[in-house]
This record gives structure tokens, C-alpha cells and sequence, in this order.
């Protein structure tokens, strides 16, 4: 008997040293491996491609479309990503409910490159800007087909305010026929629908969204797609003349209709009353597999000229202070992408919102989408 | 160890293991997940991980117990929101449909495969399977394809002349039937065939000597013996239909009222693992009780029978 309980307790010692010993390996070797979830049409060619050469990190690249998906797959736990791109107001929900881990900031020297204003504008969110580093910023705005929308409009000038074109039912009921496109999630529509009533975008007020369901019920006979991806080439190829969109997409879809010489016009507007910022941000799961290649990714990312080809590819604004000088000139000029410091001023800031507000809105959403 | 052994399994170990295999398939696969379902369903919304209250608290050494009944109740709130009762009917709705047009498509289909030669039967059989071989998200997109305003089922109407203006078919009632029916129609027919291809010819000569129309000789001789044919059928198309969220969200339009769609809201947009739970308890139970009252009339029939 004795013996037995001293083989026993040998074999766990031995069995804990052995687990002790793996456990240290694997913490200073990561396999070279990295999983990133981003949203889609976001990444240029060959940005995982020299990202791999630099560093021997194989990188395994998933897509998604909208805050919601991202935010259930952290909620679910387990993702298996080491990297996540959430908008900041969607972080700070995730960052309370403790989903996002600390950045180790040492090991991400190029930090340095952001910019005070972005860092800022993060920090509201993100105090000291623990989690979250901005991986490109737009806005929620509007975006038409000239072509298509002034022979829609006939003798109709344009409206003054971009938002009328998507919210006022005399100007969208005359572009049902060239086809409008929604984005297709509540987190998007209501606080574009609350700032045209002059309601704050991110209202914490049922009453609010009360109002802006009515508006909307209004407009829905209108609304021929509801999309959040789909939409960039269908304003591409003209099958779609009105979008409410974000800015870079509607650029993309301008450039995809240049390159494909389909003669679509396509514009990005911006709203005299300002449209609503996002600042999609780079975020480590606390439970990602490999959190060194992590940071090591964000650190790449933060190269000038890494961040610079991203703006150049997909017409989103980078954080980067030091990467205008690789910034294609047609995309720096474009006022659209870098905004002039009158219209940041006009842009909404993104706010969290909490849970009763999100099952409200999702309710009035799916009112609005079905019709009933 | 042996006696405890012999003492579970008194006569015939073998037997008891057999039997045992299937139960414990039913109890790992379905009872515990089921169970786990309806615990979240009655948890409380939290945010975070995991994304419910736990249901059991020790708070000065009680063990407090909190069943949230809430999400049940909202459901059933048809005063205050009727969404989930409306969702529920057009489930129902678009499901039974998809079933009938599948029976009526699916029966002359099998009846045909029944009646072809014994030599050609395994090859119609084979067509009838062969677009399992495609990805069922492949062929929901090819009838996007087909269907859309400038899709090939269009460009081949106005290359026609039979309509002047593409027609607006995808995204609507119609091109979710057509997506739901195509693809539950071999659920229909493989058991449908299966039962025909026993059908006992000599039954319907008699029924024709005797001087039955050959109407009267379907409905009276064919259709009652195919029942449980019809009735197997039914079931493999119609249950997986209330549940279906892929063909819905592809070929449906957004006014299509289907509960995968809700499940998904409240799952994505509301984070509400314990609403979504709730709401799938109510669908299983939908379709689970309407089918044990089925299943013991049709036993108290059978024993009325012999």
C-alpha cells in the first residue's frame, strides 16, 4: 500500500514537471501562427503576404460584415482569434464585459505613429487606450450614382442635406425605381436615422427611437436591398443608384466602376450635418491562442507604409501621423477620405449604447425591415 | 464488478447493450443539449462570458435557485408584441407549404420511379440524389443566379418574347418557395418511393376488375396504402422547413417572417442567449407535440387494426 501511494505521487510530481516544462516552452515559442477576424473589402493585396515573409507567421484571414457577428462570436468565447477588428463603441461593450485583453504596449514600438487626435478620440472610449489600436476610421454616410440620381430627380434639385436623399420619402420614393441599398444592421441605421430628426445618434431615449422607426416606416416602400457588403459592387455596376453606406465602400465601389469602365459615376456625399464616425479597431481576445504574434501584427500594421497601403486600397483614413507620405496622391486629395478639419468637426462621434437599448433597436429593425 | 454487471443486465447482456446504444445516442445527443437549452432559457441576460446569469447562487450558505420565466413570457405577450406569435405562423405558414407543393410534385415523381422498369429504378434513383453531391449552399446561390432581375431565368423569358421587362423574382415569397421546395423535394420523394416500390400490383387489377376507375383506384387503393409513405415524407420535409435559416436569408425576401431569422437577431443583434434559447424551446415544442399526438393516435389505430 505504501509503495503504492509513493509510485502514485512520483508519477504526479513527474506528470507536473512534464506539464510545467511544455507550459514554459509554449510560452516562450508561439507556434507561427496567427488568426485574424476583419471585416470584409478591408486589406489590401499584399498585406498578409509581406507580413508573413517579414515575420514567418503563417496568417489565416476570416471575414465579417457586421458588428453584431463579431461581437456574438466574443460573447461565445473560444474564437480561436488572436486578432479582431470591432468598432470602438462595440470594444468598449466587450472591454466592460471583460473580452479584450491588455495591450502589452512594449511590444508594440510603432504605437508611437498614431496620431494624438485618433488616440483621443479612442480614449473616450478606451481610457489610455489599454486595448484598442485604430485600424482605419470612416463614416456612415451617403452615397449615389450622379448620373442615376439626377434623371431619378428630373426637374428636383438636389437636396441641401445628403440625409434628406436616403430619409425624406419625396426624394428616396423617386429612386425605388434605380434601386436604394440600406446597411443591413440596427447599430448602423438608427443612429443615422436619430441624428436627421436631431435626435443624439446614440440616444439612450426609447422615446428617440420611437421617432425614428415612424420616419423610417415611412421610407421602408422605398428600400429595394438591405446590405452590408453585397452593395459595393451592386453601386458598381449600376444596379443600385442610392446607398446608405459607409464612406470607404462607396469609394471602392466608385473605383471598382472606374476599373471595370461600366461609365457608373458613383459618389461619396458629405451630409451638411456631418455623418456618423467609426473607428474600427485592432483588438486581442483575452482567450487568443497566440497573443505575441499579435502584437507583433499590430505593430506591423502600424508601419507607415503598411497603413498607407490599406488607405490606398480601400479609401478608409488611416491613424498613422507618419504615413502620409506613402498615401497615393488621388486618394490624399480625395476630401472625402481625409477629411478637412471643417467637416471632422461636423462628424458624430460613436457612442455604446447599453442592452435595452439594442433589443429596442433591434426590434424596431426588424419592424422596419419586414413591414409589419 | 461482473455482479453488478450481471445484475444491470439480467438475461442477455448482448440485448441489453444493443437496445442500450441507441437510447444513450438520444440521451448524449439530444436530451443533454436539449437540457442545456432550456437551462440557458430560463437564465438571465448577462453581459460577458459566459452571456447568462448562472441558475444556482450559495448567498450565507442558501442555495438560491432563480428561474427567470421572462423569456417565456415575452413570447407569449401577444398584447404587448406579436412578433414571435406571427413569426411562429409564417414558419408554420411557408413550412406546410413547401410540404404540399412537395407532396404534389414528389408523389407523381415517385410513382413514376416506382412503376419504371426494375432495370432502370437504381439510376432514377441515383438522379434524384446526385445534387446532394453539389453543396446545398452552392445550389441555393446558383437559383440567386437564376432568378435575379438580370439573371438567366429572365434573359431566357425576354429572349422569348414573352415579357418585355425583366420580372422582380428574387427576394420574394416566390423565390424562397422555389429554393425550399427544391431542396427539400428528394426528402419527399426517396420515402415516397420507397413505400410504392412495394405497392402490390395485383391489389389495384383486382380493384379494376372489379370496376374502379383508375381514379378510384388511386384514391382508394393507391393513396391509403402509401400513408405512411406520405406521411414519413411530410415530416422529413416539414420539420427541418420551420427551422430553415439559410434559404430564407439567401432567396427570401426581407419581409419574410421565418423564426431561424429571429433566433439569429436574438442571438447577433441582442446578444440574448437566453431569449434565443427560449424561443427555440417553443419551436421544438411546436413541432414535437403535434407529433406525438399523431404518432399515438396512429399507434391506437394500428392496435385497433389487429
Amino acid at each position: 500500500m505504501k509503495l503504492f501511494s509513493f509510485r502514485a505521487l512520483a508519477d504526479v510530481a513527474w506528470g507536473v514537471a512534464l506539464a510545467a516544462s511544455c507550459g514554459i516552452a509554449l510560452a516562450q515559442e508561439e507556434p507561427k501562427v496567427l488568426n485574424v477576424y476583419n471585416w470584409s473589402d478591408y486589406i489590401a493585396e499584399d498585406t498578409l503576404k509581406n507580413f508573413e515573409k517579414e515575420t514567418g507567421i503563417k496568417v489565416r484571414y476570416d471575414n465579417f460584415d457586421s458588428n453584431e457577428i463579431l461581437h456574438a462570436k466574443l460573447v461565445a468565447g473560444k474564437t480561436g482569434y488572436d486578432i479582431v477588428v470591432p468598432s470602438s463603441n462595440w470594444a468598449k461593450i466587450q472591454i466592460d464585459g471583460g473580452l479584450l485583453a491588455k495591450l502589452d504596449k512594449a511590444l508594440i514600438p510603432n504605437l508611437a505613429n498614431v496620431d494624438a487626435e485618433t488616440a483621443g478620440q479612442i480614449a473616450k472610449l478606451d481610457p489610455g487606450n489599454q486595448h484598442l489600436v485604430v485600424w482605419l476610421w470612416g463614416y456612415t454616410t451617403v452615397g449615389i450614382n450622379v448620373d442615376k440620381v439626377k434623371a431619378a430627380l428630373g426637374s428636383m434639385p438636389m437636396p441641401d442635406n445628403a440625409w434628406d436623399l436616403v430619409f425624406k420619402p419625396e426624394y428616396i420614393s423617386k429612386m425605388k425605381s434605380c434601386g436604394v441599398s440600406f446597411l443591413d444592421s440596427p447599430s448602423e441605421i438608427f443612429p443615422a436615422a436619430l441624428h436627421y430628426l436631431g435626435k443624439p445618434a446614440f440616444s439612450k431615449q426609447t422615446s428617440d427611437y420611437q421617432e425614428a422607426s415612424r420616419m423610417l416606416q415611412a421610407i421602408r416602400p422605398y428600400v429595394t436591398l438591405f446590405s452590408s457588403s453585397g452593395y459595393i459592387n451592386d453601386m458598381a455596376n449600376g444596379s443600385i443608384c442610392l446607398a446608405l453606406g459607409w464612406s470607404g465602400d462607396i469609394s471602392i465601389a466608385r473605383q471598382r466602376a472606374i476599373d471595370g469602365k461600366t461609365g457608373n459615376k458613383i459618389e461619396v456625399l458629405i451630409p451638411k450635418t456631418g455623418g456618423i464616425l467609426f473607428f474600427d479597431t485592432m483588438a486581442i481576445p483575452v482567450d487568443a491562442p497566440h497573443p505575441k504574434n499579435a502584437h507583433a501584427f499590430i505593430n506591423y500594421i502600424l508601419k507607415p507604409e503598411v497603413h498607407a497601403s490599406l488607405t490606398n486600397k480601400v479609401f478608409y483614413a488611416n491613424p498613422n501621423a507618419q504615413s502620409t507620405k506613402f498615401v497615393k496622391k488621388e486618394v490624399a486629395e480625395n476630401p472625402t477620405v481625409f477629411l478637412s478639419a471643417e467637416n471632422k468637426k461636423k462628424m458624430i462621434a460613436p457612442d455604446a449604447v447599453n442592452n435595452d437599448i439594442r433589443r429596442l433597436s433591434t426590434r424596431l429593425y426588424t419592424q422596419f425591415k419586414t413591414g409589419l | 464488478m461482473n455482479k453488478l454487471l450481471a445484475r444491470l443486465m439480467p438475461n442477455n447482456p448482448g440485448r441489453a447493450v444493443v437496445i442500450g446504444v441507441p437510447y444513450l445516442w438520444l440521451v448524449l445527443f439530444f436530451l443533454l443539449p436539449f437540457l442545456i437549452v432550456l437551462k440557458i432559457s430560463v437564465s438571465e441576460m448577462n453581459v460577458g462570458q459566459p452571456p447568462f446569469k448562472p441558475l444556482t447562487e450559495m448567498v450565507d450558505n442558501f442555495l438560491n435557485i432563480r428561474v427567470y420565466l421572462g423569456n417565456f413570457i415575452s413570447l407569449f405577450d401577444v398584447a404587448n408584441d406579436d412578433l414571435y406569435a406571427r413569426t411562429y405562423l409564417s414558419s408554420l405558414k411557408y413550412a406546410a407549404w413547401t410540404t404540399i407543393f412537395c407532396l404534389v410534385i414528389g408523389f407523381p415523381f415517385a410513382y413514376f420511379m416506382a412503376r419504371a422498369r426494375p432495370t432502370i429504378r437504381p439510376a432514377l434513383l441515383m438522379l434524384v440524389m446526385m445534387p446532394f453531391w453539389t453543396s446545398f449552399l452552392l445550389r441555393v446561390y446558383a437559383w440567386k443566379a437564376i432568378l435575379t432581375t438580370n439573371g438567366v431565368f429572365n434573359q431566357i423569358l425576354i429572349g422569348l418574347g414573352i415579357i418585355g421587362e425583366p420580372l422582380h423574382m428574387l427576394h420574394t415569397p416566390f423565390s424562397l418557395m422555389i429554393g425550399m421546395v427544391y431542396v427539400y423535394l428528394p426528402f419527399m420523394i426517396l420515402p415516397l418511393y420507397a413505400n410504392l416500390v412495394k405497392l402490390d400490383g395485383r391489389l389495384l387489377e383486382a380493384a379494376a376488375d372489379l370496376g374502379a376507375t383508375p381514379w378510384q383506384r388511386f384514391w382508394l387503393v393507391t393513396v391509403p396504402l402509401s400513408k405512411s409513405g406520405i406521411i414519413a415524407g411530410s415530416m422529413l420535409v416539414f420539420i427541418p422547413c420551420v427551422g430553415e435559416f439559410v434559404i430564407p436569408e439567401l432567396l427570401g425576401g426581407p419581409e419574410t417572417l421565418m423564426i431561424g431569422r429571429v433566433l439569429w437577431d436574438e442571438l447577433f443583434s441582442n446578444n440574448d442567449w437566453p431569449r434565443a434559447a427560449a424561443v427555440a424551446v417553443v419551436t421544438i415544442l411546436l413541432i414535437i407535440v403535434p407529433l406525438a399526438i399523431f404518432n399515438k393516435y396512429q399507434a391506437e389505430s394500428q392496435g385497433e387494426r389487429t
